[in-house]
């Protein structure tokens, strides 16, 4: 066990996770504790101990599914699929193990399922509910339509993708809606009667309405259906997770399973489910920097000792002046100009940037932006006029005037541009921010702007969200600016960005 | 109870006085959760039956409204114990969370001793300076306190992101050793260990030294299940059915892209106007008129009633990648 847990803590460590020494210690003294055949204990114990933070809990839970996953013979996929059962390990803990179970597709099974008679049974288990049928589906569909084959350094995306493709869940869904809406609830036998923690009120709306749903009913309807489906989906996902660890073993498994922690996530190469990670991490890191700067103003260094409240406060020490009151110093708040390349190479970058900004904005006395690809336009209004930062990135996307000639990025011309229009707005409280990664398409840099804009600004900085080793290749000219720039950010990930903000202000 | 600093302290607290495990085991502490009405899940009660028996204190982090306060209330009615709570706010400093010297009383003392003879006063400054300084001249706060108790007690930390970075390390010692020093006096240690809830809304990232120190407990908003069992708990008369509902329609809300997700304490309320209005069952109208009790901000109630009347298409909604 201790083998099996070491391993598992420097498989944190190489996900990401600051796990001490002490930590591990912990972890080990807690399982102590507790029965080790119960393994959602287990987890509970190790996830205690050794995850201290809620964004690490998925790096944790993949890592955790891959170690302590189920082993067996049973899990081998060169062996028939269908025709063995395991225990029923990951639902309600505590429960008797070993105990073989899973007979809740009554007595289906055996070696030759047909794929009509898997979609009947997905249909009839998602319609109920029921949590062991589902599981018995999920191991059914990933023996038929997974193809998994021994020895393959496939990741487990592609199985579960295969798996999925074949199931046509959208398609059940919609059917099982449309159903509900015909006749007033599923026909009362319910198949597999145990008592199972997980499981779901079958008929979820019967009784409450005779005939048609009303648009309310149905709408929650469907998000049960979904949740159930959901539920569908990690059930698969663990059941191609268990026959690749037994065939592959835990390491490599663990090796091609890990991924970044949200905020180490390459903005430029975040796939479309990383995209919306970063977008949910956002939030609070928005509302901690917030949070963390409001607060630092209030305790900067002490300004100069405030004499009249020292003589006032003495009063209550018999007129010795023992306590020194001292000034509070008001910093003043930078003013913020961020100009940001919106093309699509870096889109995704100038999006977080805009949003964070414009989370914190209460730090700064004004926040003006402005966007560009060829042509360039300020979108202050549009954050201004939405109700939600989200809201207003995505119509930046649609309303604001960015293409001049053809939508490829000249930064030369955007800041020209700029400077004509606004260059008089720019003050000596100003810090002006530039986003992009000066990839120009060869147009001309026009970097006497940048020149310009330092002369009257109090600060101009430059993230660029490439990493630092590509700077200058290529079309790249961000060495021409950098000269005239208080500071060249890389800024690849949500925690360089983190540092920069806090920084600036 | 007092002895002198720098006593050595073992790596894994093996000095500590080992008080006897609260609880048996971890569905037996579950079970007896529920009995003062604190519904927990296996994790959650996983994660106190180790705190008990490891001796460490529990951070609880999540949403504001999903039960954390309300946890280390329920382990303190359970055992039976008094419940000590230091509520942190911004400014909170040594003297308001450990112990403070009676500064009043000790000038007092002090001028007694003036009034004395002058010769007899220079004699007596060593005997007068321990005299100051000792317990009968201390104020013990919170944390203190709950190191001195000889009855059982839990504490309770409230809100500990709201300390700043510097005086979360008032904490450390406790939390690790449950002791406190105070220079004039010495170590003073803990005769039991009592229960350590601390509780935080994320609003910071708390410093490595402190999470090191605690078992993590994330408590996020309850599965469907568990809301409906919490509702049906904590609202007398509700129905069944309307119960149900209610946890599914907050499901639904909490799904959609809100400034503020409803918690767990504003679905009770919810609940219970529904009784008191005498609704058997939520239709689109009585829930857009009620919604302002779930929700808080007025764009969220928007977004949220017209999200509620409308269906989405089937199709789309299951992404086929993993």
């Amino acid at each position: 066990m201790l083998d099996v847990l070491t391993g598992f803590v420097s498989e944190l460590r190489r996900a990401g996770l600051p796990v001490s020494v002490t930590e591990a210690a912990d972890a080990a003294e807690a399982i102590r504790h507790l029965p080790l055949e119960d393994r959602q204990a287990i987890k509970y114990a190790l996830g205690a101990t050794l995850v201290k933070s809620s964004s690490h809990w998925r790096a944790f839970d993949t890592a955790f599914e891959v170690y302590f996953s189920m082993r067996g013979p049973q899990y081998d996929i060169a062996e028939d699929d269908a025709s063995n059962r395991r225990p029923n390990d990951d639902n309600a803990a505590g429960q008797g193990r070993g105990e073989g179970r899973g007979k809740g597709e009554g007595g289906g099974g055996g070696e030759a399922v047909t794929p009509e008679e898997i979609a009947a049974m997905l249909y009839k288990a998602l319609r109920d509910g029921d949590q062991a049928v589902l599981a018995a589906v999920a191991r059914l569909a990933v023996g038929r339509y997974a193809g998994m084959e021994p020895g393959r350094p496939v990741g487990g995306t592609y199985y579960l993708y295969r798996t999925l493709r074949n199931l046509d869940l959208d398609g059940v869904l919609a059917r099982l809606v449309a159903e509900a809406h015909s006749d007033e609830g599923p026909p009362g036998e319910r198949s597999g009667a145990d008592g199972d923690a997980g499981a779901l009120p079958g008929p979820v709306l019967r009784g409450l309405s005779q005939g048609k749903l009303t648009a309310l009913e149905q709408r929650l309807l469907e998000d049960e259906y979904k949740a159930r489906i959901d539920e569908l989906r990690r059930e698969i996902e663990a059941e191609i997770r268990r026959r690749l660890v037994a065939d592959r073993g835990v390491e490599a498994l663990a090796r091609s399973l890990r991924k970044p922690l949200p905020e180490d996530v390459d903005f430029m190469h975040a796939t479309r489910e990383e995209l919306v990670q970063i977008r949910k991490a956002i939030q609070p890191l928005a509302r901690k920097l917030q949070a963390r700067l409001a607060r630092k103003r209030r305790h900067l260094r002490r300004g100069a000792l405030d004499f009249r409240s020292t003589m006032r406060h003495s009063l209550s020490y018999g007129g010795v002046p023992a306590e020194p009151r001292f000034r509070h110093p008001k910093p003043t708040k930078p003013e913020i100009f961020v100009i940001a390349d919106i093309s699509g190479s870096v889109a995704a970058f100038a999006r977080f940037t805009l949003h964070l900004v414009h989370a914190i904005a209460a730090q700064f006395s004004q926040v003006r932006s402005f966007v560009f690809i060829d042509g360039i336009d300020e979108v202050t209004g549009i954050f201004e006029r939405s109700e939600t930062v989200g809201e207003a990135i995505h119509r930046v996307n649609q309303e604001a005037d960015v293409v001049w000639v053809d939508g490829h990025s000249d930064y030369g011309h955007a800041l020209n541009v700029f400077w004509q229009r606004w260059g008089r707005d720019v003050g000596p409280k100003t810090s002006i921010i530039l986003l992009g990664d000066a990839r120009s398409n060869y147009h001309s840099p026009e970097a006497w702007v940048v020149k310009e804009l330092r002369h009257r600004a109090r600060h101009v900085y430059w993230l660029n969200p490439e990493p630092r080793s590509y700077w200058g290749s290529g079309d790249s000219i961000v060495e021409q600016y950098a000269q005239f720039c208080d500071g060249v950010y890389e800024c690849r990930n949500l925690r360089q960005l983190e540092g920069f903000v806090e920084h600036l202000v | 109870m007092i002895d002198t600093p720098a006593s050595g302290n073992g790596m894994w607290g093996a000095d500590l006085p080992l008080s006897a495990p609260r609880f048996e085991s971890v569905p037996a502490l579950r079970d007896a959760l529920a009995t003062v009405g604190y519904l927990a899940d296996d994790g959650l009660a996983g994660v106190v039956y180790l705190a008990d028996r490891l001796a460490k204190p529990v951070l609880v982090e999540g949403p504001a409204g999903t039960g954390k306060t309300e946890l280390a209330k329920s382990i303190a009615r359970l055992t039976g114990a008094r419940l000590i709570r230091l509520q942190c706010y911004e400014g909170l400093d040594e003297s308001k969370a450990l112990y403070e010297w009676n500064y009043k009383k000790q000038l007092l003392r002090i001028q007694v001793e003036g009034t004395a003879d002058a010769g007899e006063r220079r004699a007596g400054w060593n005997e007068l300076e321990e005299d100051i300084f000792s317990e009968e001249f201390l104020l013990t706060r919170p944390l203190l306190e709950a190191i001195r108790a000889t009855d059982p007690v839990v504490l309770l930390v409230d809100e500990v992101d709201r300390l700043e970075i510097e005086t979360e390390a008032l904490l450390l010692e406790i939390l690790s050793d449950y002791q406190v020093s105070i220079p004039e006096l010495g170590t003073v240690k803990a005769t039991q260990i009592p229960l350590v809830f601390l509780t935080s809304n994320n609003t910071r990232e708390l410093s490595e030294a402190l999470k090191r120190r605690c078992l993590f407990l994330h408590l996020d908003y309850p599965s469907v299940e568990r809301e409906r069992e919490i509702v049906l708990k904590k609202v007398p008369d509700i129905t069944h059915e309307l119960a149900d509902q209610v946890a599914r329609i907050v499901r639904s809300l909490r799904s959609l892209d809100l400034k503020k997700h409803p918690s767990i304490s504003e679905t009770l309320d919810w609940a219970r106007t529904l009784v008191l209005l005498g609704i058997e069952s939520v239709d689109e109208r009585t829930a857009t008129e009620t919604l302002h009790l779930l929700l808080k901000y007025r764009s969220d109630i928007e977004v949220a009633a017209k999200e509620l009347a409308s269906t989405k298409s089937g199709a789309g909604l299951v992404g086929s990648g993993g």
